[in-house]
């Protein structure tokens, strides 16, 4: 059966191009892979291989014709054995085939915009129980016994990162793993954060559930390459079949006169990447509840820790596997005329703030957002449907962060019931620098959450 | 380098292990390069579309390393990994409909040519960032040696890709930590249309040699001298000693991808690879003057292959799209 040589693309957008050359004239034989012609775009040139073999039949379009459409045929091939009148009737060759892609797009195939949003469905998560029993824990103790607990239940998970092991954690959050655990489970690794980002992602690829300590996440920014195209993407890439069950934490945020390349809040560049899921808890309970979860949580999750939090102590429920589920907010305090959205250290503000408040008869409705991806935002609108205010508060920069987002959902889902224009409390959109004094005025401070309730309130900031 | 000398028949091999063995390699390249060439022509024809990076001249590294793998073992490379692929046994079919982003493909369509795996046969990718296979080749390693379950991961990654940060610091962690993990560097001179000569500094193999990791030139163009080094160095991983890099001296006789009209080197240097020393004319030639095989054989072989390809061609053009319902799914698992 003679087949059709057909007028290639040089590239996806190329539609016509000259046909240069011939290398081989009628009747000679051409094996696969051999060059029979050369064509030319006004960008290029680009040789013509065979793809079968046999013999070049007959030549349909003559060297130096210009503007050859691509799959135009442009020669015939014999095969072996074949005579050339076996040309006159022969049939087109499979490939040329239509493409499925240009039949009409079915209607449910339009692009995937969020113009008319659905309305948030509240998660089915169940309501938060009361628990009989609790203990005073640090975050730091908290975070190492999520690690230990799970460690035990699963000879598959592995910590790894900087000072993890001997030195027992660079702000002794692994306290104690590497004499439970041994130096197979509780890995040392060299200063090399792509090196050992990547290297988990690979391990969790092969079967195992790393955690991967990085000393701040602001040294993470070394690894986000493998973060984000690695760990992130490839499920999806992969059609289902890659998973990479990973937990990637260390503290973020601004630590205490660090300087700027040490202080920064990465909470809305992780957020921003659909495929990761990104937590940041508040109290010992969040992050001994979350870091459990994590853990077991079949995805890339960025757990999203904080310095100043470490050593400070809380209620940690007491009962056998507590755990919190990734997406819930939980509402701090209630109130029934403004609500205060924080997530990670600034909730500390917020709850302090909310006190003051009280103080002047205002009623703030305090919520930890607890995840960033997924976000509550059902819990967020349940709330200003009765406040009707919104404050968002976050130490990170204002531009683009996790309040631009909270503003933007609440254009689509709460525009309604809004009484006053949203207020954002943020970090300075500045470096964060090093100075005490500029320090403080570059990060949220209490009363910067207290001014800005007033000023949804439409009350004299004091 | 001089023409590709096979050896003959070894001494610890039965002339009808070795019979099998080199028609199973002509096979095995044969299907690459056909396969390959006829994806190029898919590409030409509007089918395939971005960037679409062809093996072909590689054939012999991958078929050679793949002969001395067991199962357990695991794969990863770069985008240039349709080789890789169906060396790894995974059906050209599947492989084919991912290139036309069709639903029957290995991603459903998602990953395209530069994003395919298979976790039946141990097959982690297609990575479209150069290098960055290869601290995650490095925690297959670590997998293995953690499930001490007796596998070596193979990380391939090319010329270009040597010169990524990111390789020696896994050079240095699976020399300080033994793992089991071969690279294995696919030196095809050109990093996109940058020569050797002009992104490299010494000599590739040697790159380990700083953190105590044996390297070796092996003649990439001659799929038994690929086998044996890569006996050598899975023995080496698998017994503990850590990692070992391979460098294979290699040529790609099209373009980087498809849009590649490579005007950085002249076709006589094609030339000179694909005429002197194609690894697959050069195996048939060896197997035609051994009496491996009759020449009747081989054109079966060619046969059989030239059926699966279309068979490949047709079912990639008749799967359908994928169903809008795919944009949404597989981002996480549900838990
Ligand atoms: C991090 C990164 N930088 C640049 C590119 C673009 N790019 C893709 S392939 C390539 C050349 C790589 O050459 P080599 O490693 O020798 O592999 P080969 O293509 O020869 O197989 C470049 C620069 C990329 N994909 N990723
Ligand atoms: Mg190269």
């Amino acid at each position: 059966m003679a087949i059709q040589i057909l007028m290639p693309a040089l590239s996806p957008t190329m539609t016509e191009g000259k046909i240069a050359r011939w290398l081989k004239k009628e009747g000679d034989a051409v094996k696969a892979g051999q060059v029979i012609a050369e064509i030319e775009t006004d960008k290029a040139t680009m040789e013509v291989e065979a793809v079968d073999e046999g013999v070049l039949g007959k030549i349909l379009i003559p060297a130096g014709t210009e503007n050859v459409k691509v799959n135009e045929p442009i020669a015939m091939l014999l095969e072996e054995g074949e005579k050339a009148d076996a040309l006159k009737n022969a049939p087109l060759p499979t490939i040329t085939k239509a493409v499925a892609s240009k039949e009409e797009p079915k209607a449910d195939a339009r692009p995937a915009l969020s113009v008319v949003p659905a309305a948030p469905q509240p998660a089915e998560i169940p309501e938060e129980k009361e628990y009989s029993k609790y203990v005073k824990l640090t975050v730091r103790d908290a975070l190492r016994d999520a690690m230990a607990e799970e460690m035990r239940r699963d000879p598959n998970i592995f910590l790894l990162g900087e000072e993890v092991a001997q030195y027992q954690g660079a702000y002794k959050v692994s306290q104690g793993l590497l004499q439970e655990f041994g130096d197979k489970r509780v890995v040392d690794s060299p200063i090399t954060e792509m090196g050992f980002a990547g290297l988990g992602v690979g391990a969790a690829f092969g079967g195992l559930s790393p955690i991967i300590e990085f000393m701040t996440m602001n040294f993470a920014m070394q690894a986000i390459d493998q973060i984000i195209n690695s760990a992130a993407k490839t499920l999806y890439m992969s059609g289902g079949q890659m998973g990479c069950p990973i937990v990637f934490r260390g503290p973020n945020g601004a630590a205490s006169r660090v300087g700027a390349q040490h202080s920064q809040c990465y909470a809305s560049w992780y957020a921003h990447v659909p495929g990761l899921k990104v937590v940041a808890p508040y109290d010992a309970a969040d992050a001994k509840g979350l870091l459990k979860t994590s853990i077991r949580d079949r995805n890339p999750v960025i757990f999203l820790e904080h310095e100043m939090m470490y050593g400070q102590s809380f209620d940690v429920p007491d009962e056998e596997d507590f755990t919190l589920p990734i997406g819930k907010a939980k509402v701090m305090r209630k109130g029934s005329d403004v609500t205060i959205v924080a997530f990670s250290r600034m909730v500390s503000h917020a709850l302090v703030a909310a006190e003051k408040l009280a103080e002047q008869g205002i009623q703030a409705e305090v919520i930890n957002l607890r995840s960033l991806r997924p976000l509550d935002t059902a819990t967020i609108v349940e709330s200003v449907k009765k406040t009707n205010r919104l404050v968002a508060v976050e130490e990170s920069w204002p531009f683009a962060g996790i309040g631009s987002e909270i503003a933007a959902q609440m254009m689509e889902h709460a525009f309604d019931y809004l009484d006053a224009p949203m207020a954002r409390v943020h970090g300075a959109d500045v470096p964060l620098p090093y100075a005490a004094n500029l320090e403080k005025m570059a990060l949220p401070q209490v009363e910067n959450i207290v001014d800005a309730v007033k000023q949804v309130c439409y009350r004299q900031a004091a | 380098m001089a023409k590709p000398q096979l050896q003959p028949v070894a001494a610890n091999q039965q002339a009808p292990a070795r019979s099998t063995d080199l028609q199973r390699y002509y096979h095995d390249m044969l299907l690459i390069r056909r396969f390959e060439e006829k994806a190029g022509q898919l590409y030409g024809m509007g089918l395939i579309g971005g960037f679409c990076h062809l093996y072909i001249g590689q054939e012999a590294v991958v078929v050679g390393m793949q002969a001395a793998q067991k199962a357990v073992d695991s794969v990863i490379t770069s985008y240039r990994d349709h080789g890789h692929m169906l060396a790894a046994g995974m059906e050209s079919r599947g492989v084919m409909a991912e290139l036309t982003g069709r639903i029957g493909g290995y991603s459903h369509g998602k990953g395209g040519s530069m994003h395919m795996f298979s976790r039946e046969k141990n097959f982690y990718g297609g990575h479209g960032i150069v290098g960055a296979q290869v601290p995650i080749g490095t925690g297959l390693g670590f997998a293995h040696k953690y499930k001490n379950d007796g596998g070596v991961c193979l990380t391939y990654f090319g010329d270009g890709a040597v010169n990524q940060g990111q390789v020696y610091e896994s050079f240095n962690m699976a020399a300080l930590w033994k793992l089991p993990v071969v690279y294995v560097i696919e030196n095809n001179k050109y990093s996109m249309g940058t020569a050797q000569a002009r992104h490299a500094a010494g000599e590739l193999y040697k790159r380990g040699e700083p953190y105590g990791i044996p390297g070796k030139k092996v003649d990439g163009m001659d799929v038994v001298k690929v086998r044996e080094a890569a006996e050598e160095a899975l023995a080496y991983a698998r017994s503990g000693k850590g990692p070992m890099v391979l460098e294979m001296e290699t040529y790609r006789y099209r373009g980087h991808s498809m849009s590649d009209p490579a005007k950085y080197r002249t076709k006589e240097e094609v030339e000179e690879w694909r005429g002197k020393h194609d690894p697959i004319d050069a195996l048939r030639a060896i197997i035609l003057e051994e009496g491996v095989a009759t020449e009747e054989s081989l054109k079966e072989i060619e046969r059989k292959i030239k059926d699966v390809v279309a068979d490949a061609v047709e079912f990639a053009q008749t799967s359908p799209e994928p169903d809008p319902s795919e944009l949404w799914t597989d981002v996480l698992i549900e838990m």
